[in-house]
């Protein structure tokens, strides 16, 4: 297709729904980051209801991109998720956690209930946008893998100053997703405090963002190489600034959705980035780049990935189809009824 | 402990927790299926309560399958990472199928089905049911594709050698419709109706027994019980199927079911006993001599392969395989002899009548709960010691980078979480049925 091997569809593919679940996952992340600063209970339960029908089907992203990358690639599959043991049941602890408070929070009027379920969703969520980054951080820089492709390194290694920077900015992209995302949810003095809010949340995810820039150029540079060298690629970065330059014009405007709009372009734009660095790299092995798995040494058969590719052209545009349905039955400003949460 | 015994545990308890609440799922999803077509074809306002209460107990249930259920995948890559590099070519596209056709399917309407009664038109939403519930029998579809292809691997060949050797598809829909997965999936599918209808049972019994929501209670009795009954007698049809199939296909599965030694002699059926492993043979058992020969060959003087035709270390730990089996058979029989008794009462009038019936109902939904898991844990450690029969050894199968004390740390968390989850699901579930049916539900306004 394209011209392009089976490998570097799948590649490509397994980015798609790693960037759905980003996008869709990310804002309900970034609502439950923001979920503590409320102060009222309507006001949290405005933000639970925000993306009470949507939550569990964005949660399904990950799962899916999970079973594809172990489908397609599953030398990567097994590889990280050993290699990355307990950061990955950590990961698993927070969405877990947050999935159960939202689903809990309501049932109970007791106060010291609903602060256990706010304090639940919003620690599992932040935790779980920084285990997130700090997995694409170290994937980035590199991790030590030994000759059969096993993780050789320890769990404290995967907390490197670089990983960390990287998560932090993912916390940060997943706030100022989620404070958007809210903003075009609510009415009032809410959406008027929620507004402040995003701006505080741009300019903190901008510093991560200039900072995790620079520091990738100086002291990881295989992450550039690429663009460095084929520079009609630059419009790929340059396209990223632009998405993330607009957000704050949009919101200034008072045009919400164009702003979530920005917002998800700007995280598509910068997972491409991450997707053109590691190409065809899919875990980058440091110091010892030559045991990195590839989508060569790491792909599945070419009749499973064709195989696959068959079951994603029949499944995908169905996805597609009713996930918008659902965002498009659901539009509007929350509105609090009996089957709220 | 060691890593194959920790590793092992832990996905026997996480997967053991996570099948409490998918049969539900599955089960329910019919039942409320058949509610909201009632409703929609008699317009009577009490399908339409009965449908938006029993809604709000399958959106617990399924936040709970889903919570439990990324542990599931994960654990794959997590655990024994050495099995993923193995299968991964073959296994992965039924995993990924799994997420593609169903779980976007089953989460996506769920939202309708919980939060859209005043969004949408009630054709809509019980179109949005109907998927609601394809998606959960889908689902089990693409799993129990994936699982009975490491019981009965087909459409694939073995390339590599020894430690680089790894399983590649040849042939998908020979992977797909290996020789166990058809009956597998009716099997559960039948289980899960039977979880789901004995549930509702349940409920509406405890309401009876509790003189309240009395006509709530007996419309919802009757529709499960009649799911009830039709899944407890085809439950007996396909589980004698999959037997026949295990005979064929898992000899010495079948011989750790019925503790039969012998390499090769007419089989007896045994009701209960226990088998001494070291002796090899069944002790204190009480057996129909030849009944197991004429069930799978239709001749009772047929003989069927025994354990002793396996080396000892291929043979499955033979006690648990033979008390989880029997254990599993004899609930199905109970099942079929209440929901079937329940019939009986129905069309003689007196349904209702009998409070200890009504008792037993209300403790009939650990039944199919209890049979689900037993049977679960009489095909997995039927298995062993393989992980993909005949193919790949469990021991074989393990991550390797993995240290025991990372599985004990993560399997104390899984323990005290699931814990939680448990007291939790347990106490908001008593909840909404001590709140019982809402009066807003009969009247509810929907967007025309």
């Amino acid at each position: 297709m394209f011209g392009l091997d089976l490998q570097t569809i799948w590649f490509v593919l397994i980015g798609v729904l790693f960037t759905g679940y980003a996008i869709l996952d990310g804002f309900d992340l970034g609502v439950g980051a923001l979920h503590l600063l409320t102060k009222t209970d309507e006001e949290r339960r405005i933000f639970l209801n925000s993306i009470g029908p949507v939550w569990d089907g964005n949660e399904v992203w990950l799962v899916t991109a999970g079973g594809a990358l172990f489908a397609a690639f599953p030398e990567v599959y097994a590889t990280a998720f050993s290699g990355f043991y307990l950061a990955l049941m950590l990961l698993l602890f927070c969405l877990i956690f947050r999935a159960v408070a939202i689903e809990f929070r309501s049932k109970q009027p007791m106060l010291w209930w609903r602060r256990m379920w706010d304090v639940s969703f919003s620690a599992g969520s932040l935790l779980a946008g920084l285990v997130i980054g700090i997995a694409l951080g170290n994937i980035a820089i590199g991790v030590p893998l030994d000759v059969r492709h096993e993780y050789a390194g320890t769990f404290l290694g995967l907390f490197n100053s670089y990983a960390i920077l990287v998560g932090i900015t993912t916390v940060a992209l997943f706030m100022m997703h989620g404070a958007i995302y809210v903003v075009m949810k609510t009415e009032g003095a809410l959406h008027d405090k929620v507004r402040g809010w995003v701006n505080n949340s741009i300019i903190f995810f901008i510093i991560c963002y200039a900072a995790t820039t620079m520091v990738t150029l100086l002291y990881v540079p295989h992450m550039a190489e690429f663009i460095k060298s084929h520079p009609v690629w630059f419009f790929v970065p340059l396209l990223n600034m632009l998405a993330i330059a607009n957000i704050p014009r949009e919101i200034y405007h008072g045009r919400d959705w164009r702003a979530f709009l920005s917002s998800s372009a700007a995280i598509v734009f910068l997972l491409a980035l991450f997707g053109i660095g590691m190409y065809p790299n899919l875990i980058f092995s440091s110091p010892v780049s030559e045991f990195s798995l590839t989508i060569y040494n790491a792909a599945s058969s070419e009749k499973t990935l064709s195989i696959m590719l068959i079951i994603a052209a029949l499944g995908v545009p169905l996805v597609l189809a009713y996930t918008i349905s659902i965002y498009w039955i659901f539009r509007g400003k929350v509105k609090l009824d009996s089957s709220s949460y | 402990m060691d890593l194959l015994t920790l590793s092992r545990l832990q996905f026997a308890f996480t997967i053991g927790f996570h099948y409490l609440f998918p049969p539900l799922s599955i089960g329910l999803g019919l039942i409320l299926v058949i509610m909201e077509g009632m409703y929609l074809k008699t317009k009577n306002p009490l399908y339409q309560q009965m449908t938006r209460y029993w809604v709000r107990i399958f959106g617990l249930i399924f936040a709970l399958g889903v919570a439990t259920g990324i542990v599931m995948e994960f654990q794959f890559g997590t655990n024994w990472s050495t099995y993923s590099r193995y299968v991964g070519d073959v296994f992965g596209s039924a995993l990924a199928a799994e997420g593609i056709f169903a779980f976007f399917l089953e989460s996506g309407f769920l939202a309708i089905l919980l939060f859209g009664w005043n969004r949408v038109s009630p054709l809509v939403h019980f179109l949005s049911t109907i998927m609601v519930c394809l998606g959960a029998h889908f689902s089990a579809i693409w799993i129990v594709v994936a699982n009975s292809w490491q019981q009965t691997p087909a459409g694939h060949h073995i390339v590599g050698e020894g430690l680089n050797a790894r399983a590649e598809i040849v042939d998908f829909w020979a992977m797909v419709f290996n020789p166990s997965s058809v009956d597998r999936v009716w099997h559960v599918y039948m289980g899960a109706w039977q979880a789901g209808a004995f549930f509702v049972l349940s409920v509406a019994a405890f309401y009876l027994l509790r003189k309240r929501h009395a006509e709530f209670a007996k419309v919802s009795l009757k529709i499960a019980l009649v799911v009830a009954a039709a899944a407890s007698i085809l439950q007996l049809v396909s589980g004698h199927e999959s037997a026949v199939g295990v005979a064929k296909n898992q000899p010495a599965k079948l011989a750790a079911f019925e503790g039969h030694y012998e390499e090769s002699a007419p089989a007896p059926l045994y009701l209960f006993g226990w088998v001494s492993e070291r002796e090899e043979r069944v002790k204190f058992g009480v057996a129909i001599p030849g009944l197991l020969s004429w069930m799978i060959y239709g001749d009772a003087s047929a003989p069927v392969t025994g354990l002793r035709s396996f080396a000892p270390e291929d043979r499955p730990p033979v006690n648990v395989v033979f008390q989880t089996y029997h254990a599993m058979v004899a609930i199905g029989f109970g099942l079929i002899a209440l929901s079937w008794g329940g019939l009986l009462l129905w069309w003689r009038k007196r349904l209702f009548d009998l409070r200890w019936l009504l008792w037993v109902f209300v403790f009939s939904v650990l039944g199919p709960q209890a049979a689900n898991q037993l049977g679960w844990i009489s095909a997995e450690v039927g298995r062993q010691p393989y992980i993909v029969y005949n193919l790949l050894r469990t021991e074989d199968a393990l991550s390797k980078t993995v240290t025991p004390g990372e599985v004990i740390t993560s399997l104390i968390m899984f323990g005290l979480i699931y814990l939680l989850l448990f007291v939790l699901f347990i106490y908001l579930l008593n909840e909404k049925i001590q709140h019982g049916p809402l009066e807003d539900d009969l009247t509810i306004r929907r967007r025309a």
